[in-house]
């Protein structure tokens, strides 16, 4: 194979874009549901009733596909810089991909499925 | 004065080295240049490059205690008893001081440094308002010494993929550029997430910057105008 240094995979934009706005939607998730917690009666009950609202469930699962596309973004710019030979970063790629939607399902299991 | 020198002639040492010097200067050695040239005259196997001795030509860029800049504008006085110098980090070293600039000035080519404009030549000059040539200003006067470059950790990494604040400069000193009717291809070939998205903001590139200017900011109003065209 051609040794030659390929670039232009267009997806450089995009990518910087939505980590940005993937950030202001976490930080304003965290002030909502710091400040709800803070106000809730302390205990199970009260902590739990902070995630009950639907428009709290449909925040939360914003927040979280939020967090899963910044940390992807994150760590994928990680391998970038340390990570030269294609077929290990291929390989750490896909399991970080794995774990997230790993962690997608254990957020799942722990908010919704009770 | 005190020095320690980087210093590495391939052909003849195994590994780079630091060499330490104690000259005395003249009154007269006022930058770091005059005391470099100094201590050439006690030890001529050091290799340094050199040409305008004003801040212009951009040719002795180096390390100076830490911290790239140029020699020739670099005050003696500003530096204490003991300097510390080494070549530009990230190129290649040539020998001692001197770096292979090759990648860094692919970069620069690789941005079309040039006006791209296929309307007929006019009789006489391309002509812009005062305006349109205000938006120059902070871009042209770069002269590609490299400091900025070479002091990016981004650089560091991804050499042959990452442009650099110099070239990314350049790029948009011709995005910005009212006679310029190339954006849209420019704009098309910085999208990509190494060539301008692997700048992170950490504006290393303005903290060295000999002439002053402001790559993080050029990058910046490229990244302004991609997603004005993207909306």
């Amino acid at each position: 194979m051609v040794k030659r240094i390929v670039t232009g995979a267009h997806y450089g934009l995009r990518d910087w874009l939505v980590q940005r706005l993937s950030a202001v939607v976490m930080l304003v998730f965290t002030v909502v549901a710091g400040l709800r917690i803070v106000a809730a009666e302390p205990g199970y009950e009260g902590w739990s009733g902070v995630f009950e609202p639907d428009w709290m469930r449909v925040a939360l699962f914003v927040f979280l596909l939020s967090v899963l596309y910044h940390a992807w973004i994150g760590v994928r710019d990680i391998y970038m810089d340390y990570i030269q030979p294609v077929s290990i970063r291929l390989t750490l790629h896909t399991l970080t991909v794995l774990a997230l939607v790993a962690y997608a399902g254990w957020v799942f299991e722990l908010v919704w499925s009770h | 004065m005190r020095f320690s020198v980087y210093r590495y002639n391939p052909d003849v040492d195994a590994k780079p080295y630091m060499q330490e010097y104690d000259i005395p200067l003249d009154p007269t050695d006022k930058m770091l240049l005059d005391a470099l040239i100094r201590l050439k005259s006690h030890d001529d196997t050091l290799a340094f490059r050199r040409s305008c001795r004003e801040g212009v030509c951009g040719s002795d860029a180096m390390n100076i205690n830490g911290r790239n800049g140029l020699a020739c504008i670099t005050t003696v006085a500003e530096l204490g008893d003991h300097v510390t110098l080494r070549p530009i980090p990230g190129l290649p070293v040539i020998r001692d001081l001197i770096v292979d600039m090759t990648q860094f000035f692919r970069a620069y080519h690789s941005v079309k440094p040039f006006v791209i404009n296929n309307d007929p030549a006019p009789e006489t000059e391309r002509l812009q308002s005062p305006e349109d040539r205000l938006e120059l200003d902070g871009l042209y006067e770069c002269i590609l010494c490299a400091c900025c470059s070479t002091s990016c950790p981004s650089f560091w990494w991804n050499p042959d993929k990452f442009l650099g604040p110099a070239a990314l400069l350049q790029s948009y000193r011709f995005i910005a550029d009212s006679r310029d009717q190339a954006t849209n291809e420019r704009l098309d070939d910085l999208e990509d997430p190494y060539k301008l998205f692997r700048c992170h903001s950490i504006m290393n590139c303005v903290d060295v910057c000999p002439k002053g200017l402001n790559p993080t900011r050029a990058i910046g109003k490229i990244k302004d105008i991609m997603i004005k065209r993207m909306v």
